[in-house]
């Protein structure tokens, strides 16, 4: 809460520092009385009443006035350090250590991913390991695939879909049902559930073919809207807001996770725990995910993912080459659909009960705010990306220490969406392009070369 | 007849409300091009102000007299709401002005989902309701036992929402603030060549947008007598649609599409059905933009290479 920089060369300017956080301070105590100096609380004969809090009002406004003295003290002048003492255009150790990054963190991870399993029940042994690896690996490596799908649509070809959660709904919904009104597999299902999600894509992709941008944003936002309130109040096929409970689990190769003697414990001769299913589960969506990877990777050499990104660099230069853009734009929705697909069967076997209440828009804005942090188009990115954001935020729960802190009663949980929006509109600010924000041509002429960063930075996205 | 009547007297009613929150979102379209998407959040933010400054209005210093504790909830709302916005905007968007073309919007969603969470940790996630305001009714037709009413409430809104729309339409075509806007909307670049501070108008779109977004959440508060957090999205995109029907940067066709979108709602849950009214307002969202994206009264967008 800085006013406009018109800032001496050097050094700090004291009093317009003073002058700064004093208005700051001002404004975030006009804000917050209202919200914060006074809770709403509903007292015995159901009124709602007054409580005020002016501690804590102290405390936030306190906090935004350091806030805005460590801007003027800290950040600004380094800001202006850096300027003075690099000129642009990075240095060659920088780039040597990123190719080097480049390099080795690949295989890195792909190493870490596969032995995670291992790792963890190693560490924790196998009473603690179905915690770890259920609700941090899968649920980590599900973000990680559906921001990888998404990643089709928006990163390549550059399209705004606000309503990616559709077709992970469409996916889920349809292995649910299909599952438990024919008795079909997980292995059977799983494919028919992508392809049906596809088909949606597809067929939502029709109607705004012709728009883009914000536009094609609130559109898409419309269409994940729609058809979760259509799960909601279709209560005869959906059963509306109860939803679908005890969905068939997936099985090994036709033998099922059970305590019974034809279960997976007893036909290997092992004892039976509920960590081989957690196991199966990881590799199933591990599997998964790479295969999204690795699809993307090979259709971003083929003529349709070279078609993708001159659409998303532009899409009037495109057409007037002679390309397709209907066809375009539609296999990338329903590409990405498909991924979304699988994702969402993948869930529904996983958690054994679906609802609308899992397909709602902030599952949506999650998942393009990994895309979009991780930096549009880098699979890489949006891997670390889910990996910060889903796993600091499961984080949370271990937190117990700050109930120590901040007494019995806080739940650092409630704060998880809080931070995301938060992470989302700092990071914007800090790097619009997302964190891995070099731009890499996949098509060149003789010798691949990198994209300064400045020139990525002009891009229109 | 009886119950299109009262549905249009309903209908209006609802308009208003969402015709106020989309002269926000057109605004802010028209001079920089973005859609605001925490604006509907913003609205929510208001209603909780009003809740809070109506308690204390009731509570606390025991005012009796309703009128001038509405206009002290009008005045407090539209001060503490703007300085909001003025806020989200000073922090969210200036630094992406010039950045690539879907880093405001995605901020703006980081911002919508932030002020979503922030009011339900800092005032709880239960609804929170209030005796309603005004209980009485105006009778207007009558017939075989159904009553055509107009209630106070009813009337209130429609009487604050005119006088505020007047008073904004001046600010637009009569001030210097109305006539920098509209050369901010044209060209920002000859309009700071020429002298106009573009930061500024940008920021005082923000204010006003906001201080009307105020308005429309005490109208709600006063009509519906309950507010929660959630209650900044659907109302928000309601609100969008308006703005979209009636051609985003328009400001009478925000008000139009307000009033239309309002009507079709009202008239949707008395004659099909009520568990699909956002179903309805969703797809003449989708349907507009795709058939109508220039809306009723705005400007067909040609694209230049």
């Amino acid at each position: 809460m800085t006013l406009q920089a018109s800032a001496p060369k050097t050094g700090v300017n004291v009093a317009r520092a003073i002058r700064d956080a004093t208005i700051a301070g001002l404004i975030a105590f006009g804000i917050l009385l209202p919200l914060i100096g006074f809770e709403t609380v509903q007292n015995m004969r159901n009124e709602l009443a007054l409580e005020t809090r002016p501690w804590l009002l102290a405390i936030f406004v306190g906090l935004v006035v350091l806030a805005s003295l460590f801007i003027s003290f800290v950040v600004r002048p380094w800001n202006q350090h850096r300027r003075a003492v690099r000129p642009a255009g990075a240095s060659l150790k920088g780039a040597a250590l990123r190719a080097a990054f480049a390099k080795w963190f690949t295989p890195f991870a792909l190493g870490v991913a596969v032995f995670y399993p291992v790792l963890v029940i190693w560490i924790t042994g196998f009473s603690g390991a179905v915690k770890w690896i259920d609700n941090f690996g899968i649920q980590i490596l599900i973000y990680v695939m559906l921001g990888w799908g998404l990643n089709i649509v928006v990163g390549l070809a550059g399209l705004l879909d606000l309503g990616y959660v559709a077709f992970y709904a469409v996916g889920a919904y349809s292995y649910a049902l299909l599952a438990k009104t024919f008795g079909l597999s997980f292995w059977i299902l799983l494919p028919l559930a992508g392809i049906l999600s596809a088909f949606w894509g597809v067929l939502l992709g029709f109607p705004v073919l012709r728009l883009r941008g914000d536009y094609l944003a609130i559109v898409t936002l419309a269409f994940g809207e729609i058809i979760r309130l259509v799960l909601i109040n279709w209560v005869d096929v959906t059963s509306g807001y109860a939803g679908i409970s005890s969905i068939p689990r997936p099985t090994f190769f036709g033998i099922p996770f059970t305590a019974n003697e034809d279960g997976f414990a007893a036909v290997f001769g092992l004892e039976f725990t509920p960590l081989y299913r957690t196991i199966f589960l990881y590799y199933v969506i591990l599997a998964l995910a790479l295969l999204t990877a690795f699809v993307t990777v090979r259709l971003r050499r083929l003529p349709i993912g070279r078609a993708w990104e001159a659409l998303r660099e532009d899409e009037i230069a495109c057409r007037s080459l002679g390309i397709n853009t209907t066809n375009t734009k539609l296999t990338a929705f329903g590409i990405g659909a498909l991924f979304g697909g699988f994702a969402g069967s993948f869930f529904a076997a996983r958690q054994g009960f679906i609802s609308p209440e899992s397909f709602t828009f902030t599952e949506s804005a999650m998942i393009l705010s990994i895309v979009v942090l991780g930096g549009m188009g880098s699979q890489i990115g949006v891997a670390i990306a889910a990996l910060a954001m889903i796993g600091g935020t499961e984080m949370l729960r271990e937190l117990d220490f700050l109930k120590q802190i901040f007494g019995a009663g806080f739940d650092p949980t409630q704060y998880r969406m809080l931070l995301f929006g938060l992470a989302m509109v700092l990071i914007m600010i800090w790097k619009p392009r997302g964190l891995i924000s070099t731009r890499e041509p996949t098509a060149f002429l003789k010798e691949r070369k990198t994209v300064a960063a400045k020139f990525v930075e002009e891009g229109r996205g | 007849m009886e119950v299109f009547i009262q549905q249009i007297i309903n209908g209006i009613t609802l308009g208003s409300i969402y015709g106020l929150i989309a002269i926000g979102y057109t605004m802010v379209f028209g001079i920089i091009g973005m859609v605001n998407f925490a604006h509907g959040d913003v609205f929510m933010v208001s209603t909780f102000v009003a809740l809070v400054t109506a308690l204390i209005l009731a509570t606390w210093l025991g005012i009796s007299s309703i009128f001038l504790s509405l206009f002290v909830i009008l005045l407090v709302g539209m001060v503490v709401t703007s300085l909001v916005s003025w806020t989200i905007e000073r922090l969210a968007y200036r630094p992406l002005r010039g950045s690539f073309r879907l880093a405001p919007l995605i901020s703006a969603i980081g911002m919508s989902i932030f002020l979503m969470n922030f009011v339900q940790v800092a005032q709880g996630p239960r609804n929170k309701s209030i005796p309603p305001f005004f209980q009485n009714v105006i009778v207007i037709m009558e017939r075989e036992g159904y009553q055509v009413t107009l209630s106070y409430r009813q009337i209130i809104i429609w009487a604050v929402t005119a006088t505020l729309l007047t008073a904004f339409w001046y600010i637009v075509t009569k001030t210097s603030l109305g006539r920098a806007q509209r050369a901010c909307e044209q060209d920002q670049k000859m309009a700071s060549l020429l002298g106009v501070d573009v930061d500024r108008t940008i920021s005082m779109t923000f204010v006003i947008g906001a201080a009307l977004a105020a308005v429309a959440g005490t109208m709600y508060l006063m009509y519906y007598g309950v507010v929660s957090f959630s209650d900044g999205f659907v109302p928000g995109i309601k609100a969008f649609t308006a703005a979209v029907l009636g051609g985003i940067g328009s400001i009478p066709g925000a008000v139009i599409g307000g009033l239309l979108i309002g009507m079709i709602e009202t008239l949707w849950s008395a004659y099909f059905s009520l568990d699909y009214k956002d179903v309805a307002a969703f797809c003449i969202l989708a349907i507009v933009l795709i058939f109508l994206p220039q809306g009723l009264l705005g400007r067909p967008e040609v694209e230049k290479v």
